[in-house]
């Protein structure tokens, strides 16, 4: 835990607003500057920030070191069985028009909606899982860090 | 002054900006100063995209440059020694000439270059403005770079995006994921 009040009590009130701002950043990428992958990141600087303030062990417990290993493939495999999906039903791969009856447009929105979902997850799980390997480490010699 | 000219005014005065902190990343030896140095480099490259109308580039470059870059490099100095050790003179001239050679072919190239903010780029052209006109028959939704991004060039993001799962692996692999590894071997 961090000593300093005013770190920890701004990070208090910036963290929520972080991964607000990410989701927003991920959900109105098709109207806005934005998408999965800039989204992924903020989310991601989002843990960090709050693993620094409040600690490894805190951060472990909200976002456990395998749900960050697991969605670090969840989001690849995500985007890929989307191509796969459109390889099924007849389109080639990735082409997302045919995922939608009516072979329009909201076939191309289903499909930026679950590709961008996957690249959020893929990012923001990298992120995290990389932080965490080197935040994890000591310095050789040194005790643990608490 | 019109708009046009401000807007260059601020990205040469960016540009300054950008020259004057990696001249000064190259001389400091402290580590730390050199990080943060490198958050702000990135910060005000974002802003410089932001200038140049490159929005979806400068949220990824701010979060990632500034944001993410410098606390894994903050994490890996603690690691290591606060300081960087003097590099020898041989390494600077070596260094020097070739810089001198690369800046030089770039300074050849400039002249093939086309005019700034000119609107009969090849890039503007060609298939950007196929995309541009394409987009809203075809995908429908108002920002083109997340249109492109997804699926015109879906492929290309599928192999960014298992380039991340890869680094993210290749981290986890190197580097215990938990970071508890040496803890539990030394518990047992």
């Amino acid at each position: 835990m961090n000593p300093y009040v005013v770190l920890r009590v701004v990070s208090k009130l910036l963290i929520p607003l972080i991964f607000l701002f990410g989701l927003y950043v991920h959900f109105h990428g098709e109207y806005s500057p934005g998408g999965g992958f800039s989204a992924g990141v903020v989310l991601g600087v989002g843990v960090i920030l709050f693993a620094l303030i409040f600690g490894m062990e805190a951060a472990r417990k909200a976002v456990p070191p395998y749900a960050a290993r697991f969605g670090m493939a969840l989001g690849a495999l995500l985007f890929a069985s989307v191509g796969f999906a459109s390889l099924i039903m007849g389109g080639e791969f990735l082409n997302y028009t045919v995922l939608h009856p009516d072979r329009t447009y909201v076939g191309q929105h289903i499909g930026i909606i679950a590709v961008e979902l996957g690249v959020l997850t893929s990012v923001t799980s990298v992120i995290i899982a990389i932080f965490y390997a080197f935040a994890g480490r000591e310095r050789s010699g040194d005790t643990a860090e608490d | 002054m019109n708009g046009a000219e401000i807007t260059q005014v601020f990205d040469y005065l960016l540009m300054v900006m950008l020259l004057a902190i990696s001249i000064a990343v190259i001389r400091l030896q402290n580590l730390f100063a050199v990080v943060v140095l490198t958050g702000a480099y990135s910060l005000i490259a974002a802003a410089w995209f932001v200038s140049l109308s490159a929005a979806d580039v400068a949220i990824t470059e701010a979060a990632v440059g500034a944001g993410i870059s410098t606390v894994l490099l903050l994490a890996a100095m603690l690691l290591t020694s606060r300081e960087a050790k003097p590099t020898s003179a041989f390494r600077h001239w070596s260094a020097l000439v070739v810089m001198t050679a690369a800046g030089a072919a770039v300074f050849y190239a400039l002249g093939d270059l086309p005019v700034y903010g000119s609107a009969d780029t090849p890039a503007n052209t060609g298939v950007g403005m196929d995309y541009i006109t394409r987009t809203p028959e075809e995908i429908n939704i108002p920002n083109v770079v997340t249109a492109v991004l997804a699926s015109y060039r879906g492929f290309d993001t599928m192999g960014e995006v298992f380039v991340v799962f890869a680094a993210g692996v290749g981290v986890a692999l190197l580097l215990n994921l938990s970071g508890r590894g040496r803890r539990e071997e030394g518990g047992e």
